[in-house]
């Protein structure tokens, strides 16, 4: 049976040229980067070549500005917490969006027992922030506004540079979770206002284990992990050369090779996003129509529920996921999903499918062969499917 | 597994003697029971579950392990009785084997209130 993946969001393959470009620094040149001697200076070398990299993909002037951490979630904790202690002088409120990733909410109820005042801007029914909203929520004691690039369930792109421009206009920091963005849309920090930028490595086609957060400058944060003052104090601990070397990697070949991938997952993508309601009644899109990461998809099926179609496609040998309650580690209906205003039964009965660089045309043919009657299989046993969907 | 990718006893019985609902989509888990009483036996068992994939496996066995026998041992077939059959679930699925023995004795007791 055909292995078909559609779970990128969850994880991915690390590129070959990736696991090749990160191999020299396994056992050749296995140095620290801090020591003075030539085995340290190569990995150096070898670290600043994989920052300027990064810098480049999300437009940063400096390589300095990029600090290396062990992931995205590390990233989103440096960010929140390193900007509130640092700028806590200066007031003490921080505002996000109701669909941020798990970590920046529960970083932000941490932050909340600590003494700050922390709140989440509801989105509309398709998953957009208002930038409106957003200033009408900033006080004079807002130090730090964060809203991710774009959703990783929904797909939903959101106003950056709007929201970060307002974010400006009224002193505040402006942080963005560009986790499931990078690699798929272009980012430039720049233009769009941004003074704190999270990534991740796994979600560039990299090693798992490793992110990066970019400091504007003039943004000014605490460390949260002390030591020996890498990353100019900003992130103690000896670095990780094989994979920061990776990680560069992968976002060269990004810069390269996404205006064409995207292309190629949005055509993939929109194939799932037209057949899928053809084939199947009462299914339906969650997320914005237009402004959307190209490669992700997330669909509703009335009258049945999440865990037992991502097992029954997983039967098949197809691997998505789902925002239900019974598929989650805590047994949370998905928060994105009932931000956008899904009541709860219409929640259960989602499926996401997020694509990346390997996804074929023919498992996309497979997958739409396949459902319909995974789907009907489950209607059939479901006390809410009406009479005349009964076949 | 093999209770989900073949559940048993999936149906409705139109003239049910008694009707047991657990559970709401609320939730993103309900079972429906339907049960045909004949001398205090249970003739036949039907299921209709809304849920996850323990959800069906649990519907699944509580109806085969009801099927034929006396409404008093019917009662008594507890939640722990359907995890052992099925040799084990995870505990964080333990709350959908809840409510599969829950929907059969639901359905008992209703058959139990028709026949007053």
């Amino acid at each position: 049976m055909k292995r078909i993946y559609m779970d990128y969001q969850a994880g991915s393959p690390v590129d070959p040229r990736v696991v090749e470009a990160m191999a020299p620094y396994f056992g050749a040149a296995f140095g620290n980067p801090s020591s003075t001697h030539v085995f340290g200076q190569e990995a150096k070398a070898a670290v600043e070549e994989a920052r300027a990299k990064i810098a480049s993909m999300i437009g940063a002037e400096r390589k300095e500005d990029i600090v290396f951490t062990s992931g995205g979630t590390e990233s989103n904790n440096l960010a929140l917490v390193g900007a509130a202690q640092r700028n806590k002088e200066k007031g003490n409120a921080i505002v996000s969006s109701s669909i941020e990733h798990i970590s920046i909410l529960n970083i932000c109820k941490y932050l909340s027992r600590l003494g700050f005042e922390t709140r989440q801007i509801p989105v509309d029914n398709q998953g957009l922030v208002d930038p409106i909203t957003i200033e009408r929520m900033i006080t004079d004691k807002t130090i730090l506004v964060s809203v991710m690039y774009a959703n990783g369930e929904i797909g939903t792109i959101e106003p950056i540079a709007d929201i970060g421009r307002i974010t400006h206009a009224h002193g505040a920091l402006f942080h963005v979770d560009a986790v499931a963005a990078a690699g798929r849309v272009p980012i430039d920090v720049g233009k769009e206002n941004i003074d704190l930028l999270s990534l991740s490595s796994n979600d560039i086609y990299g090693p798992k284990g490793v992110g990066a957060l970019y400091v504007r400058k003039e943004a000014r944060i605490r460390p949260i992990i002390m030591g020996g003052g890498q990353e100019r104090g900003l992130r103690s601990g000896t670095e990780n050369v094989p994979g920061i070397v990776g990680m560069g990697k992968a976002a060269e070949i990004a810069v390269q090779e996404m205006s064409n991938e995207s292309a190629q997952l949005a055509r993939l993508r929109d194939k799932l996003r037209t057949k899928i309601p053809e084939h199947i009644p009462h299914s339906y899109v969650n997320g914005h129509p237009t402004r959307r990461l190209p490669n992700n998809l997330s669909v509703r099926f009335s009258y049945i529920e999440g865990e037992s179609l991502v097992l029954s496609l997983d039967m098949e040998g197809i691997a998505v996921s789902s925002g239900s309650a019974c598929s989650s580690k805590t047994l949370e209906l998905s928060h994105v999903l009932r931000a956008i205003g899904l009541k709860h039964e219409e929640a259960h009965g989602s499926l996401l499918f997020s694509l990346g660089r390997w996804n074929t045309e023919e498992e996309v043919d497979e997958v739409l062969r396949l459902l319909p009657e995974i789907v009907r299989r489950l209607r059939r046993m479901s006390p809410l499917t009406p009479k005349e969907l009964q076949v | 597994m093999d209770h989900f990718r073949n559940p048993r006893n999936v149906g409705e019985i139109p003239d049910a003697d008694g009707v047991g609902t657990v559970g709401n989509p609320v939730c993103g888990d309900m079972m429906t029971i339907y049960i045909k009483v004949k001398d205090d036996k249970i003739a036949d068992i039907k299921f209709k579950t809304f849920g996850c994939g323990a959800a069906v496996a649990t519907s699944s066995m509580v109806t085969e392990l009801a099927k034929g026998r006396t409404l008093e041992e019917a009662m008594k077939i507890t939640r722990a009785d359907v995890a052992q059959e099925l040799g084990g679930l995870p505990p964080i699925k333990m709350h959908c084997s809840n409510l599969a023995a829950d929907a059969l004795h639901s359905a008992i007791e209703d058959y139990k209130k028709k026949e007053k």
